[in-house]
């Protein structure tokens, strides 16, 4: 097994897809001879070609426009949104065109495209360059979105989200880019719509996404380190949403917590605490807990920031609180 | 800037256009006219719900450059799409019954009025919100491009989109990709209600901002089907031979309100009367005369449309709402719409 940084991740699966795949072609702002702001897309220009791998202006609707169009009539297009926030000013294109032209059409045209975002905090950048959006993009119905929290996880979900028949959104988070993580050798294609248990544990479920998985994992170490064995789970794609793996953790372990960089309001814990109550409310030991951002635009002073996203020490003392 | 108003040549042997696309152009602009008015009529009958935006008075843009165009080529258009969608070649039937919300419907009555599409005949959608397709035109002109292919990519859009972001967006980047894709503004004079001229900054919205992106200017009489089928021919012609993108304005004016709620008492009597002497249906028709098609041609033509438009309207009406089963079916690729296992 290679070890490669998540930023390496991302390069590797977009490699590994335009070799197999004339079909797939790559567009944004800076990916090409830059090699990408994150540099996420080094060599990948310079192994493909101009006419793969093209830079685009500052024109995010022109960006999904051209995927969305491109998809329709035969390619496998791969759009980078440079920062999620950046979705904003695109939204019409992901939501009310890419989204929902198949239902609208009966099923007439099919958009096989992946549009890949740095999401989320921890680099303080402010509020208009550290948003977790994964919730908005998860409440469209048409789309599929994906969040991986670890390399091996970005080859093989960004190169099954490339072969997918529907849309996909890839949330890279951002503060994981220079983590770094063993990747299988050859080729490596994983599955969407597959939760994966990170730890075991038998007190409690803490079900995490992303940036969140590191963190819940090792508030799950100190927590064992008092007594209290914590099962967490890596969700990593929120739709297909497979709470088969969340609903049997619950049962097992009676206790459920959330990790959620998003703010509070309608994230994705939300309907997960809501699928858990309606399914296994008797399974339950006590409440659902969700730990998030609290709901405010996020700050970019490293202390306030730091507050702000849910803490190893903050995970640590919810589920210990709530477990005492 | 080239202005591509044409002076009728009435000389068979001679004429660039030809006898078979005059009577194409003739039968189209005829398809389009009588399932429109059709369509006003069942909307008043309340058999079509909801809303519909007609093309009354625009014919002559969308069967110009339908005639022109070649098989494989793709269309995009707006919620005033029936008539796009029709010229290249979707059933009557299919239109109709979408419109009446019947299984029969292009779209299985799914989509409606507003989102007409038949990718069988290149009608690659109906998109409602404004400017959004000019994007996914110049996305699918850029596929067409890469695929080596000689498809063109054609796109039509009101006078209103040319004040939105993504007309800018799309524009520039078709035309730094030299991409085969026509942007085509039907100026019908008002952004729903609002006359163009009082919120643009040019005077022609679309031709005037052309040399921003590099293009020539073109306005066409987009009344007249002739002169829009030589300005389609032009740009098809520039487009699959690698020379990239065009703009072109068509003048023209829709006959009706901007939709069914719209009576469109905002525009002067005066004008509404210059138009509608300008009205491209009896216009093509003295043409055809002139060029000494018979009478007998031309009026068997139109029977033949009307009696293809009744028959429609009576499949449609026979067609029974779509099955609820369809409900939840189509969101994602395997046909259905789960998102959890």
């Amino acid at each position: 097994m290679a070890e490669l940084t998540c930023r390496e991740a991302v390069a590797a699966a977009i490699a590994q897809e335009m070799k197999r795949d004339p079909s797939v072609v790559f567009l944004g702002e800076d990916i090409g001879a830059a090699g990408g702001v994150f540099k996420t897309t080094v060599g990948l220009f310079e192994e493909f070609g101009p006419d793969r791998v093209r830079d685009t202006p500052i024109s995010e609707q022109a960006i999904i426009g051209a995927a969305m169009g491109a998809a329709m009539t035969g390619l496998r297009p791969i759009a980078e949104i440079m920062f999620s926030d950046f979705f904003a000013v695109c939204w019409d294109l992901v939501a009310n065109e890419i989204a929902k032209s198949r239902y609208m059409t009966n099923g007439q045209v099919s958009f096989p495209l992946v549009i890949r975002s740095a999401n989320g905090g921890g680099a303080r950048f402010g509020a208009q360059h550290s948003q977790s959006i994964e919730n908005w993009a998860m409440m469209i119905p048409g789309l599929k979105v994906v969040a991986p929290s670890n390399p091996a996880d970005i080859v093989g979900l960004l190169a099954a989200s490339i072969r997918d028949p529907d849309p996909v959104i890839f949330f890279e988070q951002k503060s994981l880019y220079g983590t770094k993580g063993p990747v299988p050798d050859g080729e490596h294609v994983d599955a969407l719509g597959t939760a994966k248990t990170v730890r075991e544990g038998s007190d409690a479920t803490i079900v995490a996404l992303a940036a969140m998985v590191p963190r819940a994992t090792q508030a799950a170490d100190r927590l064992a380190e008092e007594g209290i064995s914590c099962k967490v789970i890596d969700v990593r794609t929120l739709v297909p949403l497979d709470t088969r793996t969340i609903l049997s953790a619950v049962s097992e372990t009676g206790r459920l917590f959330t990790v959620e960089e998003n703010p509070r309001l309608c994230g994705w814990g939300a309907e997960i605490s809501s699928i858990v109550s309606e399914e296994c409310f008797y399974d339950l030991d006590g409440p659902i807990i969700r730990i998030t951002t609290p709901h405010i635009p996020l700050p970019s002073a490293d202390n306030l920031e730091d507050l702000a996203l849910p803490s190893v020490e903050r995970i640590a003392e919810t589920v210990r609180v709530n477990m005492g | 800037m080239a202005n591509a108003t044409e002076e009728a040549r009435p000389d068979l042997a001679n004429d660039d256009i030809g006898e078979e696309a005059r009577l194409a152009l003739w039968r189209s602009q005829l398809e389009i006219r009588h399932v429109e008015q059709r369509a006003h009529d069942l909307f008043l009958q309340n058999l079509i719900k909801g809303t519909v935006h007609l093309s009354l008075g625009q014919e002559a843009v969308a069967a110009g450059f339908a005639v022109a165009m070649e098989e494989g080529d793709y269309t995009f258009c707006t919620y005033r799409g029936h008539a796009h969608t029709l010229a290249r070649g979707a059933s009557m039937s299919g239109v109709l019954g979408e419109l009446m919300a019947r299984e029969c419907g292009l779209l299985n009555g799914k989509g409606g009025s507003m989102h007409l599409t038949s990718v069988e005949h290149g009608a690659m959608g109906s998109y409602a919100i404004i400017g959004a397709h000019l994007p996914i035109a110049m996305g699918a002109a850029w596929s067409a491009q890469y695929r080596g292919t000689k498809q063109v990519s054609v796109c039509f859009f009101g006078d209103g989109t040319t004040n939105i972001g993504a007309f800018h967006e799309a524009l520039n980047m078709a035309q730094i990709w030299k991409l085969p894709v026509i942007f085509v503004c039907e100026n019908n004079l008002y952004m729903e209600y609002t006359p163009i001229g009082d919120v643009t900054a040019v005077e022609h919205p679309a031709a005037d901002r052309a040399p921003a992106y590099g293009l020539e200017s073109i306005i066409v009489d987009g009344n007249d089907a002739d002169a829009v089928y030589r300005v389609a021919q032009a740009a098809y012609a520039k487009a699959r031979s690698g020379g990239g993108p065009s703009l072109i304005e068509a003048k023209t004016y829709r006959q009706c309100g901007h939709s069914r709620a719209d009576p469109g008492a905002y525009r002067p009597d005066e004008e509404v009367q210059e138009w509608l002497a300008r009205d491209p249906i009896p216009a093509y028709r003295r043409r055809l005369l002139d060029f000494g098609f018979a009478e007998a041609v031309i009026g068997g033509i139109e029977s033949e449309v009307l009696a293809a438009v009744d028959e429609a309207t009576e499949t449609a009406k026979a067609s029974p709402e779509p099955p609820p089963e369809i409900l939840e079916t189509e969101v994602y690729a395997d046909g259905g719409a789960a998102w959890r296992n």
